[in-house]
């Protein structure tokens, strides 16, 4: 089943929670929805699934407006950010309630009976059917809130935060085990994350929201690869920013060239951001970006450094290979290999990375003279 | 006891800054109260009903106008807790559910009968559908009764017992949110099967709750169905307007015991709402968990 919603808009008091919202699930697609707390993404979802009626906009399964269906017959699967589980019924009645209230060809018990070990098997809940949602751990709750949507063969599956509330571990376990479950029964489905690794590594297709307005719609790669605005930019891995000039379509930092193709960017000020991969320490006395190190970390096999460069001294982070040594307060070159320049216009993604290096403990008169090498 | 609690008094006693003194002191003062407006009075009830012997304490109760007051008190209660139930769960469920303009009136409105007193609610119903009212002498042309009769006793007593179950029942559905019941939707659940699958299990124990003190307040009203009763001897007396009656025709004894059958169904609304309370406490700490 193809599910496209077009031109959703929905406004609570004023604010905008989607602001004219299109979106296409095509059928069999494993999509993630992926921004910000307060981004839209579970209104959306649940516009989607009818439990809100959008101020404006058309909600399309296959080409019929949903609209004119209840939501009872919407065939809609909804696994809810805090479960909703029916506290008081077992396992085996929670994931039986779909089928049990069918009207239509509502199975004999003994099929629905069957239909519930065949869910609990398949995910990996045998054996749990007579407890009750309180004695269950929040990944087995989780469990059988998916099993409770598949129950009642739904046209779409969609889940709001699904591993959310799950500690680390669990998420990670239950991540791949979605993506299993998604290629086995092969429903379309849409899920809502704020987690970037998780929407990168468990959808087809990633879609980025913020302040109720869709950013990019792409493929995991894509969306790392060439983001489309700066938002996408910094709130897909790390990033670094820092201002610099645009002028015959080149880029300079304090007039200093970077070479970097900027495509049909307007001369004046612009923002260029890096990941830390698009940055590379120069060990072989070349030219490059001078810099002072503010400090260091270990990220697995890397050396992750903060410097700070140019002359209004902007925080930058590349990875270095461990066993270089790097202290704190050491001047270093590096060469910018990546990145993307954007217009000044355009926001970026507020983190603390982006924060303004006044507050840091950098030593100006240290640097006497770096910028002329 | 308070030797076990002993560490504990000492920590509390450093935090707060009371002496032993003054707690004594304190729990003296509430405990003699409770005594003499609490205990004491329930007492007496017992007392008096028993002071004749235990033979005018049967006679008393087995008075042809006692066994009407008590059938007529049944009735009432009888037809007026199973309305408010269906009130009372409608409104908390509209107010705790859905968002609509005008819905902290309606909680203010449903709080009315607590506010008012009962015998001005019994005078507004007089008003109402007295002789001189305009909807009087329609009724009276269609041959309906209402004040002065069982219809009118009825009426003040849905009034004045509204509040109990939508009260126990808005903050305990407003707690549970919505969520369960848009998960049975989703599922293909239609309206009623929602609600009777879904909601009513989930605040059964409040609602229990709240139908027995509504049942309470239902057989023990005087106010307002005073006012509207016209103390009909043996047809329009409740077992609270009997008592009275009796009371006043010198029979201390005989009002006493009737008195007494309204206390002991006090008491055993007291130990089953103490029980339920109990397990109420315990299926509420469950969905805290959950
Ligand atoms: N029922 C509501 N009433 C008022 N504002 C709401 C309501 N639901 C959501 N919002 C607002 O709409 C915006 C989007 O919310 P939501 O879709 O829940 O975001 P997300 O799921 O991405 O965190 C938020 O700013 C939120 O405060
Ligand atoms: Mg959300």
């Amino acid at each position: 089943m193809q599910v496209r919603a077009e031109n959703i808009s929905k406004n609570y008091a004023s604010m905008a929670a989607l602001d004219d919202v299109s979106l296409t699930v095509q059928s069999g697609e494993l999509v993630a929805l992926l921004g910000p707390s307060g981004s839209g993404k579970t209104t959306l979802l649940r516009t989607i699934a009818g439990l809100e009626t959008p101020d404006s906009g058309v909600v399309y399964f296959n080409d019929r407006d949903a609209a004119e269906s209840r939501i009872q017959d919407r065939g809609v699967g909804f696994v809810f950010q805090h479960y909703a589980l029916f506290k008081h019924m077992r396992v085996m009645d929670n994931i039986a309630f779909g089928l049990r209230a069918r009207r239509k060809n509502k199975p004999k018990e003994a099929d629905i009976k069957n239909k519930v070990m065949e869910l609990l098997d398949l995910v990996q809940l045998s054996g749990l059917e007579k407890r009750f949602p309180s004695q269950l751990s929040g990944g087995q709750r989780q469990r059988v809130a998916l099993a409770r949507a598949l129950a009642i063969e739904p046209s779409v599956l969609l889940l709001d935060e699904p591993f959310g509330a799950l500690d680390a571990r669990v998420r990670k376990d239950l991540r791949r085990w979605l993506r299993e479950i998604h290629e086995r029964t092969g429903h379309t489905t849409l899920f809502v994350t704020h987690d970037q690794e998780e929407a990168l590594e468990l959808a087809d297709r990633v879609v980025v929201m913020s302040k109720g307005k869709i950013e990019q719609s792409a493929t995991p790669d894509e969306i790392y690869d060439t983001p489309a605005t700066p938002f996408v930019f910094s709130f897909i891995g790390e990033s670094s920013v820092i201002p610099v000039v645009v002028g015959n379509g080149r880029a300079t930092l304090d007039e200093r060239l970077i070479d970097l193709q900027v495509g049909n960017l307007p001369d004046g000020p612009a923002q260029l951001f890096l990941r830390p991969e698009d940055v590379a320490m120069v060990t072989d006395g070349g030219p490059g970006i001078p810099g002072l190190v503010v400090s260091t970390r270990r990220i697995g096999g890397n050396r992750r450094v903060t410097m700070e460069c140019g002359l209004a001294r902007h925080r930058i982070e590349f990875d270095a290979p461990a066993e270089v040594p790097i202290a704190n307060s050491q001047r270093l070159q590096v060469r910018i290999i990546g990145g993307r320049v954007y217009g000044a216009g355009e926001e970026g993604y507020e983190t603390e990375k982006l924060a303004a290096s006044a507050t840091s403990d950098f030593k100006w008169a240290k640097a006497e003279g770096w910028l002329d090498r | 006891m308070s030797e076990v609690k002993a560490p504990a008094a000492r920590r509390q006693k450093q935090a707060i800054g009371e002496g032993p003194l003054t707690r004594a002191a304190l729990l003296g003062v509430a405990l003699v109260f409770l005594g003499l407006m609490l205990i004491a009075p329930l007492l007496v009830v017992f007392v008096e009903a028993f002071s004749r012997g235990f033979g005018v304490y049967i006679d008393a109760l087995a008075m042809p106008d006692t066994m009407s007051a008590l059938q007529l008190t049944l009735l009432v209660a009888a037809i007026a807790v199973p309305a408010n139930l269906v009130f009372g769960v409608a409104a908390a469920w509209a107010i705790a559910k859905f968002d609509f303009k005008g819905k902290s009136f309606l909680l203010t409105l449903i709080d009315l009968p607590f506010a008012v007193s009962p015998v001005v609610s019994g005078l507004v119903f007089v008003l109402l559908f007295g002789a001189n009212s305009a909807l009087g002498p329609v009724l009276d042309d269609m041959g309906i009764k209402i004040l002065f009769a069982v219809p009118g006793i009825v009426i003040a007593t849905i009034f004045i017992t509204f509040p109990f179950i939508a009260r126990e029942l808005i903050p305990l559905m407003q707690q549970q949110g919505s969520s369960e019941e848009e998960a049975a939707v989703s599922l293909g659940a239609g309206g009623w099967r929602t609600f009777f699958l879904v909601t009513l299990p989930n605040v059964k124990w409040g609602l229990l709750y709240g139908v027995l003190l509504c049942n309470a307040r239902a057989m023990g009203e005087f106010g307002a169905v005073s006012v509207v009763s016209g103390h009909i001897r043996g047809m329009t007396n409740t077992l609270p307007l009997h008592i009275e009656i009796l009371y006043n025709d010198n029979k201390a004894a005989a009002a006493f015991a009737v008195a007494s059958l309204l206390a002991m169904l006090a008491l055993i609304t007291l130990a089953v709402k103490t029980l339920l309370e109990a397990r109420f406490a315990g299926s509420l700490a469950a969905q805290r968990r959950h």
